[in-house]
């Protein structure tokens, strides 16, 4: 209860100091329009049906982005942690693609996949992919022999190893990379929005309000829809980890 | 009566450390047989090459029915931790339709006198708990040959009693063949009906002893026998080869002293 109050009094303090900057006279006028502002906006904005479908648009990219990237990276990284040949064999071709910026790939993106949903997406689930192959991966290189000692005592072969014993071991960790590449993922599909592709979503909305009418309390509603989204994901997501996987 | 396993010359080296150097015996269906070596000296080794877990170097390990069953010495590293524990104690059963998996379990978690904690995860148990799921998982898989690598070392010397009494209860009910390491003396005395002493690195079969007690065991009576004394001196002799420092008999007599003490208080 007392890290909640602090939290709150954060929050508060936070407020506090955005409301006297966004009404100080160093920054120019409309600028940086205070929370008062701000948040009127946002009730206003969350009863748009148009604004809605920006953040629905946003949402469910977001979320079969993040599907697809589990249902190829646990399946490979299980695979690369299993099979050391595999794992030497893709070292250097993961080494040079993993600190490529997903952002730097706009532009061939658009060229291969065009100004759909698809280029989003697709560049959304490349960010979202290496948190979970490496925890997939780092999970059963942590993955206690004794375990699968115990099961392979008991006829369980090796398909059933690692279904019944890699895989649900594994399982915390790998929820821990999903959580860390919902997050990635979000920066990237809300960026992609923001530079090019896809005619609608959040990043668009943020876009549009800015260049449009220059309406700066927009462009922080659409900031601070954006970051709830993060936040909600994340607590979910851990929250879904406590429930679950409690050891 | 019939042999449930029979060990033929087997040895095996890792690298070049040879850490069982030729082994040959046998285990009678529905004997207790308990081994008992130096640290070190391969007993761990002679487990997993009877189990499969590890192919011998040499020589030949035939087991007179399917299947066996191993609990390990590190009992909470070897219990799943995201199955409950009724889910930990079906594992072997996999095969088996659902209902009769439910009832062998809910069958040896009551053996163990674990029926209340079916529904608990293992790291939710205490250490002499999680030892008894470990084996109630072991009981359920009606195993053919039982083996147990220093299955009580690491619980407190009551647990270890009752644990003790729980396995000489169950083999006889169920006419289980067991095998068991230990480094106890003492505890090998009083589980085995047999006792296959190991020397140090190669482990070699120095002795094969037959235990001269009934086969109902009680931890004090048993425990001051004279043929339970006599033996456990024997094998404290032979596992001390070379090492004439400790006075057996003397360390026996203290022994005896001190469990009465502890009996009588
Ligand atoms: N996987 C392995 N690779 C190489 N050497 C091993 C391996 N496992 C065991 N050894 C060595 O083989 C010897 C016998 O080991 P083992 O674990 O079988 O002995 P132990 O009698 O069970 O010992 P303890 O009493 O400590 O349980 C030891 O010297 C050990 O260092
Ligand atoms: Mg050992």
């Amino acid at each position: 209860m007392r890290a909640f109050t602090r939290g709150l009094l954060g929050i508060a303090g936070f407020l506090v100091l955005w409301e006297l900057l966004g009404r100080s006279p160093l920054l120019p006028a409309d600028a940086l329009p205070p929370p008062s502002v701000v948040f009127g906006e946002l009730v206003t904005q969350l009863t748009s049906p148009e604004f809605i479908s920006h953040v629905v648009a946003t949402v469910l990219a977001l979320l079969i982005a993040i599907v697809i990237a589990i249902a190829i990276a646990v399946p490979s990284g299980l695979v690369l942690g299993s099979i050391p040949a595999v794992r030497h064999a893709t070292r250097a071709v993961i080494e040079f693609l993993r600190p490529i910026p997903s952002v730097a790939l706009i532009p061939l993106a658009l060229v291969m996949l065009g100004f759909g949903p698809e280029t989003k997406i697709t560049l959304a689930v490349y960010a979202a992919l290496w948190p979970i192959l490496f925890n997939t991966i780092y999970a059963l290189d942590e993955l206690d022999p004794l375990l699968v000692d115990t099961a392979r005592v008991f006829g369980t072969g090796r398909l059933g190893v690692l279904f019944l014993v890699a895989l649900p071991s594994a399982l915390p960790f790998v929820l821990t990379g999903i959580r860390l590449a919902a997050t990635t993922a979000l920066i990237v599909m809300v960026s992609v929005e923001l530079m090019a592709g896809s005619q609608i979503g959040l990043g668009y909305f943020i876009m549009e309000a800015r260049s449009g009418p220059g309406r700066m309390d927009q462009v922080l509603v659409g900031t601070v829809v954006a970051g709830a989204i993060g936040v909600l994901l994340n607590n979910g997501l851990e929250r879904v980890r406590r429930r679950w996987v409690a050891w | 009566m019939s042999n449930m396993l029979e060990v033929a010359d087997l040895g095996h080296t890792y690298g070049d450390h040879e850490a069982i150097g030729g082994l040959t015996f046998t285990v009678r269906a529905g004997e207790l047989v308990c081994v008992v070596g130096p640290s070190g000296c391969g007993k761990s080794t002679l487990l997993r090459t009877i189990s499969g877990l590890v192919a011998p170097s040499r020589g030949d390990v035939s087991l007179n029915g399917s299947h066996l069953a191993v609990v390990f010495q590190d009992y909470s590293r070897s219990l799943f931790p995201w199955l409950s524990v009724q889910g930990n104690v079906e594992f072997p059963l996999r095969s088996l339709p659902r209902a009769e998996r439910r009832a062998r379990a809910a069958e040896a978690l009551e053996w163990v006198g674990l029926s209340g904690a079916a529904r608990k995860r293992p790291w939710q148990l205490s250490g002499g708990m999680q030892q008894r799921v470990a084996i109630a998982r072991a009981l359920a898989y009606r195993p053919a040959l039982l083996l147990m690598d220093e299955p009580f070392a690491s619980v407190d010397a009551q647990t270890r009693f009752e644990l003790e009494d729980l396995l000489l209860r169950v083999r006889r009910e169920h006419d289980t063949t067991v095998l068991v390491v230990t480094h106890d003396i003492d505890e090998s005395v009083y589980l085995g009906d047999r006792i296959l002493v190991l020397s140090g690195s190669p482990a070699r079969l120095v002795a094969d002893l037959e235990v001269p007690l009934p086969a109902e065991r009680d931890q004090v009576t048993t425990r001051t026998d004279e043929g339970f004394v006599a033996l456990r001196s024997k094998v404290a002799r032979l596992l001390n080869v070379g090492k004439p420092a400790l006075d057996v008999e003397k360390w026996a007599a203290a022994e005896r002293e001190s469990l009465s003490e502890t009996v009588s208080s």
